[in-house]
Parts: C-alpha cells; sequence; structure tokens
C-alpha cells in the first residue's frame, strides 16, 4: 500500500482492490482516490496507481489520458462544469458560459488566479430535460439561465461551502429540472472529483 | 394508456421512493423471492424471452435472444450493468438510479439468478455521483437485508454487485469499450466477434444489459413474460422511459407505451413547442439517430421498427425536439462536434472524418463555407459510413463515427436550402481577416 497516503485512502484503495477479480480494474477508481490525495492527477499519483495495481506507470497515463475526468493539472476547489451539448445549446448554454466565463475573469479551461474555480465546457452531463445544467464539482444545477450562473459564481467566492449540495444550488439558482429530483439528498462533495464513498470524496451535510 | 411499471413506485412515493422500507412496503423483492425460492434459473430466463423485451441502452436487441448466447458450460460468467447513459439528450438511466434503484438491484439479482452469475458490476458514468450514491446506499441495504451476498434467502445463491464509475467517456456506454474500461484499459472498443456473451469481461462470458432493461425484471418475473409482452405493439413490447427535452413546454422523463404517434408525444406528452412556435425537426433517438421532420412524421408512430422502417431509430429513447428559432447547421455542428470530441481515434474514417465535418461545419456556420463544402460535408460522410444509408455502413470497429455522420446527412436532406443560403456567393466572397479573427456567425 502507498505508505504516504492518509490512513483513510489507503484503507479505500485496499476495499477497492478487493472488489474485483483482477487488480487492473481497480485503476481508474484508484486514480480517483490518488487525485483526492494528491489535488489532481500528478506523475507520482500515476506511479502510485501502477504500482498498487501491477500495471506499468505508462499503462495508467494512457488511461489517465484517456478520460476527461481525470484533470493531469491543478484544479480550482470548485470545478464548474458547464454542459454545451445539443439540449443545453438548443436552451442557450453558451449565454451560460459567457456568463460564467465573465463573472470569473477566466476563459473555458482556466482556473482563476486564487485557484478558487475552475471553469470548463463539457459534452452531455444527462440534464437534457433540465437544460441548461451546470455542474460544480459534479453535483448538477438545472437550468440555470445566465444571471443565475453568475450568482452562482459569486456564492462560491463568498460562501466557499465546504460540501457542494445539489439540492442546495438547485434550491437557490437553479430552475427547470429533467424529473421531480424526489427524495433530499444528504451528501455532497468536498473535491472537484465525483462524491461517491469508496472513491473518498463524499460528505454527509453536518446540518 | 397502460399503467406505470418503471416509474410507479416514485410517483406514488416520491419522498422515499429510493429506501428499502418503501420498495419492500411496495411488494419490493417479492419476485426475487419467487425466483429463488419456486423457479430454475433456466425459468427465470425463459419469462425474460417471453416478455420480448429489447434492450433499452439503443440497440434494442431482444434481451432473452442475448442471454441464450451464453455458452453453457464456462464458468466463471459476469454480468454488467451499463449505466453509462452519456448519449445525447438521454437522462432516463440518472433517474431510474436516483429514484428506484432497488428496482435495479433485484432486477440484477433476479438475472444474475438466471445467468449463473455470481459477480455483477454497474459502470456509471463518472458525472453521476449522486446516482451512484443512491445505488450504493440500495446495494447496502439490501446486503444487511440478505437479498445480497452469501446465500441469498437461504437459497445458497451467492451474488455480489460492485459499482464501477466512469471517467467521462461517452465510448464506454458501447459494450465492448465498456469492458475495456472495466479492466483498467482505455475505453476503446474491440471488434466483434467475438462478442462479450462468448468473451466478455476477462475473456469470460459476460452479458451486458442496459440500466432499463434490467429494471422491468422484477416486473417481468412479478407478472410472468407473455403479460409484459401483451402490452404495446408486438415487437416493441412493454413500456419506455423515454426522454423529452430541446424545445419542448415540458421536457422530462416519460413512461410510454409504443405505438402512440410523434404528434401525441411531443404535443400532448411534451406539452407542445415553448411559446407555440413551429415545429422544425426533431431526433427520435439520441443524438446517433437521423433526424425527423414534421411533414413527413409526425403522425407516424412511435414503435421499433416503425423507426427503423423510416431510416432512424428509437435508440436510448431521447427525444430532443427543435422549433423553427433552430439554426440547424449550429444544432449539426454541435451534435458532430460531440462524436469528434468522444471518438476514441482508433479507427481513421472516425477520428479523421468527424473532426473535418466539424471543422467544415463551424466553418460554414461562421460565414466562411465555400461552395464546394456541401459536396464535401457528404463526400467525408460518405468515407465514414459508405452509402449514407441506414441502419449505417461500417468502416470502423464501433457505430460512433457512422452515427456522427446522421445529423449531417439529416440537413442536407431536409434543410439543404439552409445550409447553402449560409455559404457566401464565390464572386465578391467575404474573405477570412488576414489577422486570423473569425467573424460574426451567420445566422445566430
Amino acid at each position: 500500500m502507498i505508505s504516504h497516503w492518509s490512513h483513510e485512502n489507503q484503507r479505500r484503495a485496499q476495499q477497492v482492490l478487493n472488489r474485483y477479480p483482477e487488480k487492473r480494474s481497480a485503476a481508474m477508481p484508484l486514480l480517483y482516490i490518488a487525485a483526492h490525495e494528491h489535488g489532481y492527477v500528478t506523475d507520482d499519483a500515476m506511479r502510485e496507481v501502477a504500482a498498487l495495481t501491477g500495471l506499468t506507470a505508462a499503462q495508467i497515463q494512457a488511461v489517465a489520458s484517456f478520460y476527461t475526468m481525470y484533470k493531469r493539472d491543478p484544479v480550482g476547489q470548485y470545478l464548474v462544469s458547464v454542459c454545451t451539448s445539443i439540449s443545453c445549446y438548443l436552451r442557450g448554454a453558451d449565454a451560460v458560459l459567457a456568463a460564467i466565463e465573465d463573472e470569473t475573469g477566466v476563459l473555458d479551461g482556466e482556473t482563476t488566479p486564487d485557484g478558487l474555480v475552475s471553469v470548463e465546457h463539457v459534452e452531455c452531463s444527462g440534464a437534457c430535460g433540465g437544460a441548461p445544467a451546470v455542474s460544480v464539482n459534479w453535483e448538477l444545477v438545472e437550468g440555470l439561465e445566465p444571471d443565475k450562473a453568475r450568482e452562482l459564481i459569486t456564492w462560491l467566492r463568498e460562501a466557499k461551502p465546504e460540501v457542494v449540495l445539489g439540492d442546495e444550488m438547485q434550491m437557490l439558482f437553479g430552475g427547470q429540472e429533467s424529473f421531480d429530483w424526489g427524495p433530499k439528498e444528504i451528501e455532497g462533495a468536498i473535491a472537484p472529483l465525483p462524491a461517491f464513498d469508496p472513491y473518498g470524496t463524499a460528505k454527509a451535510d453536518e446540518q | 394508456m397502460t399503467s406505470k411499471i418503471l416509474l410507479a413506485r416514485m410517483e406514488a412515493h416520491p419522498a422515499d421512493s429510493n429506501t428499502l422500507a418503501r420498495y419492500l412496503d411496495t411488494g419490493g423483492y417479492e419476485a426475487l423471492r419467487t425466483a429463488l425460492k419456486k423457479m430454475k434459473p433456466e425459468d427465470v430466463a425463459a419469462e425474460v424471452k417471453a416478455s420480448n423485451i429489447r434492450g433499452r441502452g439503443g440497440a434494442s436487441f431482444p434481451t432473452g435472444v442475448k442471454w441464450g448466447f451464453l455458452p453453457p458450460d464456462t464458468r466463471p460468467r459476469y454480468l454488467v450493468i451499463n449505466g453509462d447513459e452519456s448519449e445525447p439528450g438521454t437522462f432516463k438511466d440518472r433517474m431510474l438510479l436516483e429514484r428506484d434503484p432497488h428496482q435495479l438491484v433485484e432486477g440484477i439479482a433476479i438475472s444474475a439468478y438466471a445467468l449463473d452469475v455470481q459477480q455483477a458490476f454497474v459502470y456509471i458514468r463518472g458525472e453521476y455521483p449522486k446516482p451512484a450514491r443512491r445505488l450504493q446506499r440500495a446495494i447496502n441495504e439490501a446486503y444487511e437485508a440478505g437479498y445480497l451476498g452469501a446465500d441469498i434467502l437461504g437459497s445458497g445463491f451467492d451474488l455480489d454487485i460492485t459499482i464501477h464509475l466512469g471517467g467521462g467517456a461517452y465510448i464506454c456506454g458501447e459494450e465492448t469499450a465498456l469492458l475495456s474500461s472495466l479492466e483498467g484499459r482505455r475505453g476503446e472498443p474491440r471488434l466483434k466477434p467475438p462478442f462479450p456473451a462468448i468473451e466478455g469481461l476477462y475473456a469470460k462470458p459476460t452479458i451486458v444489459n442496459n440500466v432499463e432493461t434490467i429494471s422491468n425484471v422484477p416486473w417481468i418475473v412479478a407478472n410472468g413474460g407473455a403479460k409484459y409482452a401483451a402490452i404495446g405493439p408486438e415487437t416493441s413490447s412493454g413500456t419506455r422511459v423515454m426522454s423529452l427535452s430541446g424545445h419542448l413546454k415540458k421536457p422530462g422523463d416519460y413512461e410510454v407505451v409504443a405505438g402512440l404517434t410523434w404528434r401525441d408525444l411531443i404535443y400532448d406528452v411534451g406539452g407542445g413547442i415553448r411559446d407555440d412556435r413551429e415545429l422544425k425537426a426533431w431526433v427520435p433517438g439520441g443524438a446517433s439517430a437521423p433526424w425527423f421532420v414534421p411533414a413527413e412524421h409526425l403522425d407516424t408512430p412511435v414503435t421499433i421498427d416503425d423507426i427503423a422502417k423510416q431510416g432512424s431509430m428509437i435508440g436510448s429513447g431521447a427525444v430532443i425536439v427543435m422549433d423553427d428559432s433552430t439554426n440547424v447547421v449550429g444544432a449539426a455542428h454541435r451534435l458532430v462536434r460531440f462524436f469528434s470530441h468522444e471518438s476514441c481515434g482508433q479507427c481513421t474514417p472516425c477520428r479523421e472524418g468527424t473532426t473535418w465535418l466539424e471543422r467544415i461545419l463551424d466553418r460554414i456556420l461562421h460565414g466562411y463555407g465555400r461552395p464546394e463544402d456541401i459536396g464535401l460535408l457528404l463526400d467525408v460522410s460518405d468515407n465514414i459510413s459508405p452509402g449514407l444509408s441506414w441502419p449505417p455502413a461500417m468502416t470502423t470497429i464501433c457505430p460512433l463515427g457512422p452515427s456522427a455522420t446522421a445529423p449531417v446527412v439529416s440537413i442536407m436532406r431536409y434543410f439543404r436550402d439552409e445550409v447553402e443560403a449560409m455559404i457566401p456567393a464565390p464572386v465578391g466572397a467575404t474573405e477570412a481577416p488576414a489577422d486570423g479573427t473569425r467573424g460574426e456567425a451567420a445566422g445566430d
């Protein structure tokens, strides 16, 4: 096990490795855990995942570079991903992206100088019925109009939420939803990575 | 319309349809109990085959037939649930995972019993952490209650389910790419044959089924395959969750029975066009599907076969509606840009072809189109998919590249005059500014 990782991440790595008949299958989950450990997918992170899976660092780099969600450069505390695929495009996604670029002062693919917010456009977020849609650390806001998108950025800057909760953002800034969201969601993201517990980033709202 | 199958629980109990308590309270896990206690695995498979259910992920392949491809003697076998979704316009699996995850867990358990599988994986796209959390909580509850794990309900049948998150790659929805990804590789599709049922995960026999397909299994076992087959037209049996998006008054996920017309779906179910504008075109089955237009298709039935006969597909059940304000070149460009971005890069016709289609559409969109671009778009498309027919002829390992030609062929077929009108006349034509800046987008 990678000895300098936090005990929690070491435990998670072992848990993930135990789930698969072959260790190589753990490459993707371990890349998420490594990114959580290092802040993003560093060269060291890829070497560590290689050691854990028995693959070579080159094989892991080939995997990490294939998937857009593995960020191999530093990423802001809040990763704001604007869906610009067809259904969101038809309902004004380009104006939402422009508003967010204007409000943050950075362009698509960049991070604010204070390291707080990264902005990117993404292909379909699966929120087509709630277009235009944006996610923050992969927690979704649907029906986000340009003015509300500006307010969302301001809120991230000022409130600096420790846990990014979809329900909270939807209530404050969202509009049309793809479907009734139904049950209240109690967990959210604490890093710009998918907040899924075995991968190490989900956290329940304390309130 | 027949009563709901997949959405019944979430509509009746919106606040807690995802919990085990509510699932049990509404008859949950009874079908699993029946299957394990009273049915042989082959009896369960026979019910699924009798239901005539066809895969809800895109290819509409009969599920029971797919199951029948497993070689009888090779073990272990694996069951992999495809929750990669990702087809632009599609958001049904997200709802099924978030709002009724036990329905899927029970469907997996029953299916695994029928297929003699002890290990199942659910591949969920990385952008769906909330659906993954909901499903994981359901799996945890099911383990605690004895519906998963060792010796389920005292039957001697064992099953483990593992969720695997993707990394943001549409191509992993293609079943062989999904298996590559699940093996810790780049999500590159593999040549078929061998089909996954023969050589899938770790080169072992593997069944890959969509989230929605397997979510139907508890109902099929509880009520019998024949009853499911009796719902709707013969070759489009059962209900289907359709994702409606675009310029509609009421976009959303709707569970429908095949056989209604597009007019019913767009104007009744979807509430009609926003601001009461005119309908211009729609994509009938996800971004890969050739478009339909009101003059030809509005009063035709929504069934798998009727759509196929008219040169398109129901695909993932995603309907993307465009009103008369839509710049069709802009819409086609956005669709092609998606395929260009998501091409895995293995096959030259797809990797190069989608890139060039995007560039040519981009320059037409921004007022720099050339008269020869009309022919060039069709020529490049023809090089990816010779003959430009549907279903598409293939020059590639998987259908991603050929799918990218669908929007191009569609705008050429129905809106060629609009495309031509965006191309400046050759005499006295606008030249690109020498400073390299782009002009104003025409028609935006």
